[in-house]
Protein backbone atom coordinates (compact mmCIF):
# COMPACT_ATOMS: atom_id res chain seq x y z
CA UNK A 1 0.00 0.00 0.00
CA UNK A 2 1.51 3.12 -1.34
CA UNK A 3 0.38 6.27 0.82
CA UNK A 4 -1.60 8.99 -1.25
CA UNK A 5 -3.89 12.13 -0.37
CA UNK A 6 -6.36 11.77 -2.95
CA UNK A 7 -7.74 8.56 -4.57
CA UNK A 8 -9.67 7.70 -7.81
CA UNK A 9 -11.24 4.96 -8.45
CA UNK A 10 -11.90 4.71 -12.52
CA UNK A 11 -11.82 0.76 -12.77
CA UNK A 12 -13.66 -0.51 -15.54
CA UNK A 13 -13.45 2.87 -17.70
CA UNK A 14 -12.51 3.36 -21.06
CA UNK A 15 -10.43 5.85 -22.72
CA UNK A 16 -10.62 8.80 -22.64
CA UNK A 17 -12.97 8.33 -19.63
CA UNK A 18 -9.72 7.68 -17.00
CA UNK A 19 -7.84 11.06 -18.07
CA UNK A 20 -11.55 13.20 -17.89
CA UNK A 21 -11.48 11.86 -14.00
CA UNK A 22 -8.37 12.98 -13.50
CA UNK A 23 -8.10 15.78 -14.60
CA UNK A 24 -11.31 16.80 -12.84
CA UNK A 25 -10.33 15.04 -9.64
CA UNK A 26 -6.58 16.82 -9.50
CA UNK A 27 -8.49 20.27 -9.07
CA UNK A 28 -9.88 18.94 -5.36
CA UNK A 29 -6.17 18.10 -4.60
CA UNK A 30 -4.08 20.63 -2.74
CA UNK A 31 -0.69 21.39 -4.65
CA UNK A 32 2.39 18.92 -3.86
CA UNK A 33 -0.24 16.42 -2.82
CA UNK A 34 -0.57 12.94 -4.28
CA UNK A 35 -3.32 11.42 -6.34
CA UNK A 36 -3.78 7.86 -6.45
CA UNK A 37 -5.60 6.78 -9.41
CA UNK A 38 -7.29 3.07 -9.84
CA UNK A 39 -7.70 1.91 -13.28
CA UNK A 40 -8.16 -1.18 -15.70
CA UNK A 41 -7.51 0.10 -18.83
CA UNK A 42 -4.18 -0.42 -20.52
CA UNK A 43 -3.93 2.68 -22.23
CA UNK A 44 -3.91 4.19 -19.07
CA UNK A 45 -0.37 3.66 -18.27
CA UNK A 46 1.05 5.70 -21.30
CA UNK A 47 -1.74 8.15 -21.41
CA UNK A 48 -1.65 9.64 -17.66
CA UNK A 49 2.54 9.52 -17.75
CA UNK A 50 1.68 11.79 -21.17
CA UNK A 51 -0.80 13.92 -19.59
CA UNK A 52 0.93 14.72 -16.54
CA UNK A 53 4.19 15.76 -18.39
CA UNK A 54 1.88 18.20 -20.68
CA UNK A 55 0.20 19.53 -17.92
CA UNK A 56 2.89 20.24 -15.54
CA UNK A 57 2.01 17.86 -12.84
CA UNK A 58 4.72 15.15 -11.14
CA UNK A 59 4.13 11.52 -12.63
CA UNK A 60 5.64 9.64 -9.84
CA UNK A 61 4.69 6.32 -11.50
CA UNK A 62 2.48 2.99 -11.65
CA UNK A 63 2.24 -0.31 -10.61
CA UNK A 64 0.08 -3.77 -11.72
CA UNK A 65 -1.77 -5.75 -9.06
CA UNK A 66 -3.92 -8.22 -10.60
CA UNK A 67 -5.07 -6.39 -13.41
CA UNK A 68 -5.73 -3.32 -11.80
CA UNK A 69 -3.17 -0.66 -12.62
CA UNK A 70 -2.24 2.09 -9.67
CA UNK A 71 -1.20 5.13 -10.52
CA UNK A 72 0.60 8.00 -8.73
CA UNK A 73 0.18 11.79 -9.38
CA UNK A 74 1.69 14.61 -7.72
CA UNK A 75 0.20 18.16 -8.24
CA UNK A 76 2.50 20.90 -9.50
CA UNK A 77 2.31 23.96 -10.63
CA UNK A 78 4.80 26.16 -12.37
CA UNK A 79 4.74 28.91 -9.95
CA UNK A 80 5.85 26.52 -6.75
CA UNK A 81 8.62 24.36 -8.90
CA UNK A 82 10.49 27.82 -9.89
CA UNK A 83 10.20 28.94 -6.04
CA UNK A 84 13.55 30.72 -4.81
CA UNK A 85 16.03 28.40 -2.56
CA UNK A 86 17.21 30.54 -0.15
CA UNK A 87 19.04 28.32 2.75
CA UNK A 88 22.46 28.91 2.71
CA UNK A 89 24.31 26.28 3.36
CA UNK A 90 24.09 23.78 0.39
CA UNK A 91 26.06 20.52 -0.91
CA UNK A 92 26.49 18.85 -3.97
CA UNK A 93 24.26 15.30 -4.81
CA UNK A 94 27.82 13.69 -4.43
CA UNK A 95 28.74 15.43 -1.10
CA UNK A 96 26.06 13.98 0.52
CA UNK A 97 26.42 10.51 -0.65
CA UNK A 98 30.34 10.17 -0.04
CA UNK A 99 29.43 11.40 4.23
CA UNK A 100 28.10 9.05 6.40
CA UNK A 101 25.63 11.64 8.07
CA UNK A 102 21.91 10.98 7.44
CA UNK A 103 20.06 11.92 4.32
CA UNK A 104 16.75 13.26 4.91
CA UNK A 105 14.32 12.36 1.69
CA UNK A 106 11.31 14.83 2.36
CA UNK A 107 9.40 14.34 -0.61
CA UNK A 108 5.86 12.55 0.21
CA UNK A 109 5.80 9.08 0.87
CA UNK A 110 4.59 7.71 -2.83
CA UNK A 111 7.65 9.01 -4.41
CA UNK A 112 10.22 7.71 -1.94
CA UNK A 113 8.51 4.24 -2.51
CA UNK A 114 8.70 4.32 -6.27
CA UNK A 115 12.72 5.33 -5.61
CA UNK A 116 15.01 6.65 -2.85
CA UNK A 117 18.67 6.61 -2.08
CA UNK A 118 19.33 3.11 -0.04
CA UNK A 119 20.49 4.91 3.21
CA UNK A 120 17.67 7.88 3.18
CA UNK A 121 15.08 8.59 5.42
CA UNK A 122 11.86 9.27 4.40
CA UNK A 123 10.10 12.30 6.50
CA UNK A 124 7.16 14.13 3.92
CA UNK A 125 7.57 17.58 4.35
CA UNK A 126 4.48 18.19 5.37
CA UNK A 127 4.95 15.70 8.67
CA UNK A 128 8.60 17.21 9.45
CA UNK A 129 7.59 19.49 11.99
CA UNK A 130 5.80 16.39 14.08
CA UNK A 131 8.17 14.26 13.59
CA UNK A 132 11.57 16.64 15.00
CA UNK A 133 12.21 14.12 17.33
CA UNK A 134 13.27 11.10 15.03
CA UNK A 135 16.20 13.72 14.04
CA UNK A 136 19.42 14.56 16.44
CA UNK A 137 19.87 18.30 16.35
CA UNK A 138 23.42 18.23 16.47
CA UNK A 139 24.48 16.18 13.75
CA UNK A 140 24.77 16.54 10.20
CA UNK A 141 21.85 16.20 7.70
CA UNK A 142 21.72 16.43 4.06
CA UNK A 143 18.14 17.37 3.50
CA UNK A 144 17.38 16.22 -0.26
CA UNK A 145 14.08 16.22 -2.26
CA UNK A 146 13.51 16.20 -6.20
CA UNK A 147 14.86 19.22 -7.52
CA UNK A 148 15.84 21.38 -4.07
CA UNK A 149 12.66 23.28 -3.64
CA UNK A 150 11.43 21.73 -0.71
CA UNK A 151 14.47 20.68 0.75
CA UNK A 152 15.13 24.07 0.81
CA UNK A 153 12.24 24.64 2.94
CA UNK A 154 12.84 21.80 4.98
CA UNK A 155 16.23 22.97 6.26
CA UNK A 156 14.74 26.40 6.91
CA UNK A 157 12.49 24.86 9.18
CA UNK A 158 15.06 22.49 10.85
CA UNK A 159 17.44 25.10 11.30
CA UNK A 160 14.59 27.67 12.95
CA UNK A 161 14.34 24.47 15.67
CA UNK A 162 17.64 24.42 16.45
CA UNK A 163 18.94 22.17 14.21
CA UNK A 164 22.66 23.41 13.49
CA UNK A 165 24.33 21.24 11.20
CA UNK A 166 21.94 20.84 8.26
CA UNK A 167 22.73 20.98 4.31
CA UNK A 168 20.55 21.67 1.67
CA UNK A 169 21.04 18.95 -1.21
CA UNK A 170 21.27 20.25 -5.22
CA UNK A 171 20.52 19.37 -7.35
CA UNK A 172 18.24 16.82 -5.46
CA UNK A 173 17.26 13.51 -6.51
CA UNK A 174 16.50 14.90 -10.23
CA UNK A 175 20.20 14.43 -10.67
CA UNK A 176 20.58 11.30 -9.10
CA UNK A 177 21.61 8.17 -11.25
CA UNK A 178 22.74 6.09 -8.72
CA UNK A 179 21.55 2.77 -7.40
CA UNK A 180 17.51 3.52 -6.55
CA UNK A 181 15.69 1.72 -3.77
CA UNK A 182 11.53 0.53 -4.39
CA UNK A 183 9.49 -0.13 -1.17
CA UNK A 184 6.42 -1.51 -2.64
CA UNK B 1 -23.07 19.36 -37.34
CA UNK B 2 -23.30 15.48 -38.09
CA UNK B 3 -20.57 12.88 -36.68
CA UNK B 4 -20.50 9.64 -38.80
CA UNK B 5 -18.81 6.31 -38.30
CA UNK B 6 -16.47 5.05 -40.69
CA UNK B 7 -15.50 0.94 -41.02
CA UNK B 8 -12.13 0.78 -41.78
CA UNK B 9 -13.17 -0.94 -44.70
CA UNK B 10 -14.15 2.41 -46.20
CA UNK B 11 -10.60 3.77 -44.93
CA UNK B 12 -9.27 0.84 -46.60
CA UNK B 13 -10.76 1.63 -50.19
CA UNK B 14 -9.46 5.28 -49.49
CA UNK B 15 -6.04 3.71 -49.15
CA UNK B 16 -6.06 1.96 -52.65
CA UNK B 17 -8.22 4.23 -54.61
CA UNK B 18 -5.48 6.87 -53.71
CA UNK B 19 -8.52 9.38 -52.20
CA UNK B 20 -7.79 12.23 -49.98
CA UNK B 21 -8.57 11.92 -46.40
CA UNK B 22 -7.60 14.40 -43.62
CA UNK B 23 -6.79 12.32 -40.31
CA UNK B 24 -6.79 13.68 -37.07
CA UNK B 25 -5.12 11.03 -35.03
CA UNK B 26 -5.51 11.83 -31.06
CA UNK B 27 -3.42 8.93 -29.66
CA UNK B 28 -0.24 9.69 -27.68
CA UNK B 29 2.66 11.35 -29.86
CA UNK B 30 4.75 8.37 -29.59
CA UNK B 31 2.23 5.79 -30.60
CA UNK B 32 1.04 7.46 -33.38
CA UNK B 33 5.04 8.48 -34.56
CA UNK B 34 5.58 4.38 -34.47
CA UNK B 35 2.23 3.53 -36.30
CA UNK B 36 -0.63 5.56 -38.21
CA UNK B 37 -2.68 4.66 -40.93
CA UNK B 38 -0.91 5.19 -44.50
CA UNK B 39 -2.63 6.65 -47.66
CA UNK B 40 -0.77 7.76 -50.50
CA UNK B 41 -3.06 11.47 -50.76
CA UNK B 42 -3.57 11.56 -46.79
CA UNK B 43 -2.92 14.41 -44.11
CA UNK B 44 -2.57 14.54 -40.35
CA UNK B 45 -2.70 16.38 -37.36
CA UNK B 46 -1.67 14.88 -34.42
CA UNK B 47 -3.13 16.18 -31.13
CA UNK B 48 -3.72 13.37 -28.07
CA UNK B 49 -6.78 14.11 -26.87
CA UNK B 50 -6.25 14.74 -23.59
CA UNK B 51 -4.83 18.01 -24.93
CA UNK B 52 -8.44 18.56 -26.18
CA UNK B 53 -10.29 18.03 -22.83
CA UNK B 54 -10.76 21.93 -22.47
CA UNK B 55 -11.78 22.52 -25.70
CA UNK B 56 -10.94 21.97 -29.86
CA UNK B 57 -10.87 25.61 -30.74
CA UNK B 58 -6.88 25.26 -30.78
CA UNK B 59 -7.09 23.28 -33.28
CA UNK B 60 -9.70 24.56 -35.56
CA UNK B 61 -7.42 26.17 -37.79
CA UNK B 62 -5.50 23.34 -38.97
CA UNK B 63 -8.54 21.12 -40.06
CA UNK B 64 -9.56 21.95 -43.52
CA UNK B 65 -13.02 22.64 -44.45
CA UNK B 66 -12.98 20.88 -48.11
CA UNK B 67 -11.81 17.25 -46.90
CA UNK B 68 -13.48 14.20 -45.65
CA UNK B 69 -12.27 14.27 -41.71
CA UNK B 70 -11.70 11.20 -39.83
CA UNK B 71 -10.79 11.32 -36.14
CA UNK B 72 -8.67 8.20 -35.16
CA UNK B 73 -7.81 7.04 -31.68
CA UNK B 74 -6.51 3.41 -30.04
CA UNK B 75 -10.18 2.17 -29.64
CA UNK B 76 -12.54 4.63 -30.72
CA UNK B 77 -13.60 6.37 -27.25
CA UNK B 78 -11.38 9.26 -27.11
CA UNK B 79 -12.28 9.89 -31.20
CA UNK B 80 -15.48 10.12 -30.21
CA UNK B 81 -15.11 12.43 -27.67
CA UNK B 82 -13.39 14.65 -30.04
CA UNK B 83 -15.25 14.02 -33.25
CA UNK B 84 -18.59 15.24 -31.02
CA UNK B 85 -16.42 18.44 -29.71
CA UNK B 86 -15.24 19.01 -33.71
CA UNK B 87 -19.36 18.98 -34.41
CA UNK B 88 -20.74 20.98 -31.84
CA UNK B 89 -18.02 23.83 -33.20
CA UNK B 90 -19.97 23.42 -36.48
CA UNK B 91 -17.77 21.00 -38.82
CA UNK B 92 -18.72 17.72 -40.08
CA UNK B 93 -16.42 14.88 -39.23
CA UNK B 94 -16.18 10.70 -38.89
CA UNK B 95 -14.50 8.88 -36.48
CA UNK B 96 -12.88 5.51 -37.06
CA UNK B 97 -15.01 2.13 -35.36
CA UNK B 98 -13.45 0.72 -33.45
CA UNK B 99 -10.27 2.75 -33.84
CA UNK B 100 -6.99 1.42 -34.67
CA UNK B 101 -7.64 -1.98 -33.23
CA UNK B 102 -9.90 -2.28 -35.99
CA UNK B 103 -7.60 -1.22 -38.12
CA UNK B 104 -4.65 -3.58 -37.14
CA UNK B 105 -7.18 -6.33 -38.13
CA UNK B 106 -9.39 -5.37 -41.71
CA UNK B 107 -8.32 -7.68 -44.48
CA UNK B 108 -9.45 -6.39 -47.99
CA UNK B 109 -9.11 -9.79 -50.54
CA UNK B 110 -8.16 -8.28 -53.65
CA UNK B 111 -7.27 -10.71 -56.78
CA UNK B 112 -3.63 -11.20 -58.47
CA UNK B 113 -4.57 -12.56 -61.33
CA UNK B 114 -6.08 -15.84 -63.22
CA UNK B 115 -4.89 -19.18 -63.08
CA UNK B 116 -4.33 -21.88 -65.84
CA UNK B 117 -7.58 -24.11 -65.70
CA UNK B 118 -10.30 -21.37 -64.86
CA UNK B 119 -8.30 -20.88 -60.90
CA UNK B 120 -7.89 -17.53 -59.55
CA UNK B 121 -4.88 -16.32 -57.16
CA UNK B 122 -6.40 -13.89 -54.40
CA UNK B 123 -3.85 -11.43 -51.95
CA UNK B 124 -5.38 -10.65 -48.45
CA UNK B 125 -4.04 -7.63 -48.04
CA UNK B 126 -3.63 -6.77 -43.91
CA UNK B 127 -3.26 -2.74 -44.41
CA UNK B 128 -2.77 -1.81 -40.84
CA UNK B 129 0.37 -4.05 -40.51
CA UNK B 130 0.97 -4.81 -44.04
CA UNK B 131 0.66 -8.60 -43.91
CA UNK B 132 -0.11 -10.38 -46.84
CA UNK B 133 -1.80 -13.78 -47.33
CA UNK B 134 -2.95 -15.71 -49.81
CA UNK B 135 -5.68 -18.17 -51.62
CA UNK B 136 -5.70 -19.72 -55.03
CA UNK B 137 -8.59 -21.64 -55.61
CA UNK B 138 -9.61 -23.89 -58.90
CA UNK B 139 -12.63 -26.54 -59.52
CA UNK B 140 -13.91 -26.60 -56.04
CA UNK B 141 -10.46 -26.36 -54.26
CA UNK B 142 -8.26 -23.64 -52.32
CA UNK B 143 -4.62 -23.38 -50.72
CA UNK B 144 -3.97 -20.76 -48.41
CA UNK B 145 -0.51 -19.53 -47.58
CA UNK B 146 0.52 -17.51 -44.88
CA UNK B 147 -3.09 -16.70 -43.34
CA UNK B 148 -3.06 -14.14 -40.19
CA UNK B 149 -5.25 -15.04 -37.40
CA UNK B 150 -8.87 -13.75 -38.34
CA UNK B 151 -9.63 -17.57 -39.68
CA UNK B 152 -13.00 -16.23 -40.59
CA UNK B 153 -11.96 -14.42 -43.35
CA UNK B 154 -10.21 -17.11 -45.34
CA UNK B 155 -13.40 -19.50 -44.36
CA UNK B 156 -15.91 -17.04 -45.27
CA UNK B 157 -14.06 -16.39 -48.77
CA UNK B 158 -13.75 -19.93 -49.38
CA UNK B 159 -17.46 -20.64 -48.54
CA UNK B 160 -18.74 -17.58 -51.13
CA UNK B 161 -16.48 -18.82 -53.48
CA UNK B 162 -17.60 -22.67 -52.99
CA UNK B 163 -14.58 -24.02 -52.34
CA UNK B 164 -13.07 -26.45 -49.96
CA UNK B 165 -9.66 -25.62 -48.58
CA UNK B 166 -7.55 -28.46 -49.28
CA UNK B 167 -4.03 -27.25 -48.45
CA UNK B 168 -2.89 -24.25 -45.27
CA UNK B 169 0.77 -23.40 -45.59
CA UNK B 170 2.92 -20.99 -43.49
CA UNK B 171 6.07 -20.27 -45.32
CA UNK B 172 7.99 -20.16 -41.80
CA UNK B 173 7.25 -19.65 -38.20
CA UNK B 174 6.22 -16.07 -38.12
CA UNK B 175 7.29 -13.90 -35.35
CA UNK B 176 5.77 -10.71 -36.40
CA UNK B 177 2.29 -11.83 -36.28
CA UNK B 178 -0.34 -14.50 -35.43
CA UNK B 179 -0.81 -17.36 -37.93
CA UNK B 180 -4.26 -18.89 -38.52
CA UNK B 181 -2.90 -21.51 -40.65
CA UNK B 182 -3.56 -24.42 -38.28
CA UNK B 183 -6.91 -22.77 -36.79
CA UNK B 184 -8.24 -23.14 -40.19
CA UNK B 185 -6.84 -26.63 -40.96
CA UNK B 186 -8.66 -27.85 -37.93
CA UNK B 187 -11.59 -26.05 -38.73
CA UNK B 188 -11.99 -27.37 -42.32
CA UNK B 189 -9.99 -30.33 -42.27
CA UNK B 190 -7.78 -29.35 -44.63
CA UNK B 191 -3.87 -30.43 -43.81
CA UNK B 192 -1.55 -27.79 -42.61
CA UNK B 193 2.08 -27.19 -43.83
CA UNK B 194 5.02 -26.27 -42.06
CA UNK B 195 8.84 -26.48 -42.42
CA UNK B 196 10.23 -28.86 -39.99
CA UNK B 197 13.47 -27.17 -39.74
CA UNK B 198 11.26 -24.18 -38.09
CA UNK B 199 9.19 -26.53 -36.25
CA UNK B 200 10.92 -28.26 -34.29
CA UNK B 201 9.52 -26.83 -30.88
CA UNK B 202 6.11 -26.87 -32.17
CA UNK B 203 3.30 -28.90 -29.88
CA UNK B 204 1.29 -29.90 -32.71
CA UNK B 205 0.97 -31.60 -35.19
CA UNK B 206 1.91 -30.88 -39.08
CA UNK B 207 2.69 -32.23 -42.30
CA UNK B 208 6.59 -31.39 -43.57
CA UNK B 209 6.82 -28.59 -46.26
CA UNK B 210 9.90 -29.93 -47.56
CA UNK B 211 11.85 -28.74 -50.49
CA UNK B 212 10.41 -30.27 -54.21
CA UNK B 213 7.27 -30.48 -52.44
CA UNK B 214 3.98 -30.33 -54.84
CA UNK B 215 0.39 -30.48 -54.25
CA UNK B 216 -2.19 -30.09 -56.58
CA UNK B 217 -4.85 -27.84 -56.12
CA UNK B 218 -8.15 -28.66 -58.18
CA UNK B 219 -7.88 -28.68 -61.80
CA UNK B 220 -4.51 -30.71 -62.78
CA UNK B 221 -2.76 -28.33 -64.23
CA UNK B 222 -2.28 -25.93 -60.95
CA UNK B 223 0.48 -26.95 -59.39
CA UNK B 224 1.87 -25.61 -56.41
CA UNK B 225 5.79 -26.36 -55.94
CA UNK B 226 7.85 -25.71 -52.75
CA UNK B 227 11.36 -23.86 -52.59
CA UNK B 228 13.62 -24.59 -49.45
CA UNK B 229 14.87 -20.60 -49.36
CA UNK B 230 16.41 -20.39 -45.84
CA UNK B 231 17.67 -16.75 -44.00
CA UNK B 232 14.64 -15.09 -42.37
CA UNK B 233 14.53 -18.38 -40.55
CA UNK B 234 16.19 -21.57 -40.97
CA UNK B 235 13.32 -23.36 -42.35
CA UNK B 236 11.85 -20.30 -44.70
CA UNK B 237 10.07 -21.64 -47.92
CA UNK B 238 8.85 -20.04 -50.92
CA UNK B 239 6.28 -21.62 -53.31
CA UNK B 240 5.93 -21.42 -57.45
CA UNK B 241 2.22 -21.41 -57.80
CA UNK B 242 1.59 -22.22 -61.56
CA UNK B 243 4.84 -21.61 -63.12
CA UNK B 244 3.96 -17.87 -63.19
CA UNK B 245 3.91 -16.56 -59.47
CA UNK B 246 6.50 -16.69 -56.77
CA UNK B 247 5.99 -16.54 -53.45
CA UNK B 248 8.52 -15.79 -51.00
CA UNK B 249 7.38 -15.33 -47.87
CA UNK B 250 9.45 -12.98 -45.76
CA UNK B 251 12.59 -13.74 -47.35
CA UNK B 252 12.59 -11.09 -49.92
CA UNK B 253 9.87 -8.20 -50.69
CA UNK B 254 9.17 -5.42 -52.97
CA UNK B 255 11.56 -2.51 -51.51
CA UNK B 256 13.68 -4.78 -48.56
CA UNK B 257 14.95 -8.23 -47.97
CA UNK B 258 13.67 -10.43 -44.39
CA UNK B 259 16.29 -10.23 -41.50
CA UNK B 260 17.82 -12.49 -40.36
CA UNK B 261 17.32 -11.96 -36.42
CA UNK B 262 14.22 -13.05 -35.16
CA UNK B 263 14.14 -16.29 -34.13
CA UNK B 264 18.36 -16.84 -34.12
CA UNK B 265 21.49 -14.78 -34.42
CA UNK B 266 21.14 -12.97 -37.69
CA UNK B 267 25.13 -14.04 -37.84
CA UNK B 268 24.40 -17.51 -38.47
CA UNK B 269 21.49 -17.22 -40.99
CA UNK B 270 22.89 -14.08 -42.83
CA UNK B 271 24.57 -16.59 -45.17
CA UNK B 272 21.71 -18.88 -46.10
CA UNK B 273 20.10 -15.24 -46.95
CA UNK B 274 22.84 -14.66 -49.35
CA UNK B 275 22.58 -18.09 -50.69
CA UNK B 276 18.84 -17.99 -51.37
CA UNK B 277 18.78 -14.38 -52.75
CA UNK B 278 22.01 -14.31 -55.08
CA UNK B 279 21.99 -17.97 -55.88
CA UNK B 280 18.54 -20.20 -56.10
CA UNK B 281 16.71 -17.23 -56.50
CA UNK B 282 19.29 -16.21 -59.43
CA UNK B 283 18.10 -19.95 -61.24
CA UNK B 284 14.46 -18.96 -61.36
CA UNK B 285 12.86 -17.46 -64.25
CA UNK B 286 13.35 -13.48 -64.07
CA UNK B 287 9.29 -13.47 -65.66
CA UNK B 288 7.73 -14.74 -62.25
CA UNK B 289 5.59 -12.35 -60.39
CA UNK B 290 6.97 -11.95 -56.70
CA UNK B 291 4.34 -12.15 -53.99
CA UNK B 292 5.72 -11.11 -50.39
CA UNK B 293 4.27 -12.13 -47.29
CA UNK B 294 4.68 -8.55 -46.05
CA UNK B 295 4.99 -4.70 -47.36
CA UNK B 296 6.66 -2.10 -45.12
CA UNK B 297 5.34 1.22 -47.12
CA UNK B 298 2.15 2.08 -48.56
CA UNK B 299 4.32 3.01 -51.44
CA UNK B 300 4.72 -0.54 -52.39
CA UNK B 301 1.13 -1.14 -53.31
CA UNK B 302 0.07 -1.37 -56.74
CA UNK B 303 -2.58 0.80 -58.58
CA UNK B 304 -5.14 -1.94 -57.51
CA UNK B 305 -4.20 -2.11 -53.78
CA UNK B 306 -1.91 -5.72 -54.61
CA UNK B 307 1.59 -5.76 -53.66
CA UNK B 308 3.42 -7.36 -56.45
CA UNK B 309 6.34 -6.95 -59.15
CA UNK B 310 8.19 -8.31 -61.48
CA UNK B 311 11.59 -11.01 -59.89
CA UNK B 312 13.20 -9.02 -63.08
CA UNK B 313 12.33 -5.90 -62.06
CA UNK B 314 13.36 -6.78 -57.96
CA UNK B 315 16.77 -8.11 -59.42
CA UNK B 316 17.48 -4.53 -60.91
CA UNK B 317 16.12 -2.16 -58.19
CA UNK B 318 15.69 -3.94 -54.93
CA UNK B 319 19.03 -2.75 -52.82
CA UNK B 320 19.04 -5.55 -50.96
CA UNK B 321 19.31 -7.74 -54.12
CA UNK B 322 22.61 -5.35 -55.40
CA UNK B 323 25.11 -5.79 -52.93
CA UNK B 324 27.79 -7.36 -54.50
CA UNK B 325 30.39 -7.37 -51.64
CA UNK B 326 29.37 -10.43 -49.30
CA UNK B 327 30.88 -9.01 -46.20
CA UNK B 328 28.74 -5.50 -46.93
CA UNK B 329 25.83 -7.52 -47.24
CA UNK B 330 26.77 -9.09 -44.09
CA UNK B 331 26.94 -5.78 -42.61
CA UNK B 332 23.83 -4.54 -44.15
CA UNK B 333 21.71 -7.51 -42.48
CA UNK B 334 23.45 -7.67 -38.86
CA UNK B 335 24.73 -4.41 -37.87
CA UNK B 336 21.65 -1.81 -38.65
CA UNK B 337 18.18 -3.41 -37.74
CA UNK B 338 15.68 -1.92 -37.43
CA UNK B 339 13.77 -2.13 -33.70
CA UNK B 340 12.29 -5.85 -33.23
CA UNK B 341 8.35 -6.22 -33.85
CA UNK B 342 6.59 -5.71 -30.53
CA UNK B 343 6.00 -9.34 -28.73
CA UNK B 344 8.02 -11.02 -31.40
CA UNK B 345 9.28 -13.77 -28.84
CA UNK B 346 5.71 -14.25 -27.28
CA UNK B 347 4.09 -14.65 -30.97
CA UNK B 348 6.31 -16.78 -31.98
CA UNK B 349 5.10 -18.95 -29.08
CA UNK B 350 2.22 -18.54 -30.03
CA UNK B 351 2.45 -19.70 -33.39
CA UNK B 352 4.45 -22.86 -31.78
CA UNK B 353 1.36 -23.51 -29.86
CA UNK B 354 3.03 -22.77 -26.43
CA UNK B 355 0.56 -19.76 -25.15
CA UNK B 356 -2.98 -19.37 -25.99
CA UNK B 357 -3.51 -16.12 -25.74
CA UNK B 358 -7.06 -14.77 -25.49
CA UNK B 359 -8.23 -12.13 -28.17
CA UNK B 360 -7.52 -8.63 -26.54
CA UNK B 361 -4.16 -10.04 -25.44
CA UNK B 362 -3.53 -11.17 -29.25
CA UNK B 363 -4.25 -7.77 -30.56
CA UNK B 364 -2.34 -6.32 -28.40
CA UNK B 365 1.06 -8.01 -29.46
CA UNK B 366 0.33 -7.64 -32.86
CA UNK B 367 0.29 -3.62 -32.43
CA UNK B 368 2.77 -1.68 -34.29
CA UNK B 369 3.94 -1.81 -38.12
CA UNK B 370 5.44 -4.13 -39.58
CA UNK B 371 8.87 -5.14 -39.08
CA UNK B 372 9.97 -8.12 -40.77
CA UNK B 373 12.71 -6.46 -43.29
CA UNK B 374 16.13 -4.66 -43.50
CA UNK B 375 16.41 -2.23 -46.45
Amino acid sequence: MIQSNVQLDVKGLACPMPIVKTKKAMNDVAEGQVLEVQATDSGSVADLAAWSKKSGHQYIGSREQNGVYFHYIRKCSESNERAEQTFERTATNEEALASSAIILDVREAAEFAFGHIPKAKSIPLGELEARLDELNKHEAIYVICRTGTRSDMAAQQLAQAGFTNVFNVLPGMSGYDGELQKDM
Amino acid sequence: MTVTAWTASQVARRVIDNEPLFILDVRNDDAFADWKIEGHAFDYLNVPYFDLLDGVEVILPQIPTDKDVLVVCAKEGSSIMVADMLSEAGLDVSYLAGGMKSWSMHIEPLKVGDLAGGGELYQFVRLGKGCLSYMMISDGEAAIIDAVRFTDVFIEFAKQKGVDIKYVFDTHLHADHISGGRHIANETGATYYLPPKDAQDVVFQYAPLEDGLTVQVGNAQLAVGALYSPGHTIGSTSFIVDGRYLLTGDILFIDSIGRPDLAGLAEDWVGDLRETLYTRYRTLADDLIVLPAHFMMIDELNEDGTVSKRLRELFASNHGLNVDDEETFRKMVTDNLPPQPNAYEQIRHVNMGKLTPNDDEQTDMEIGPNRCAVR
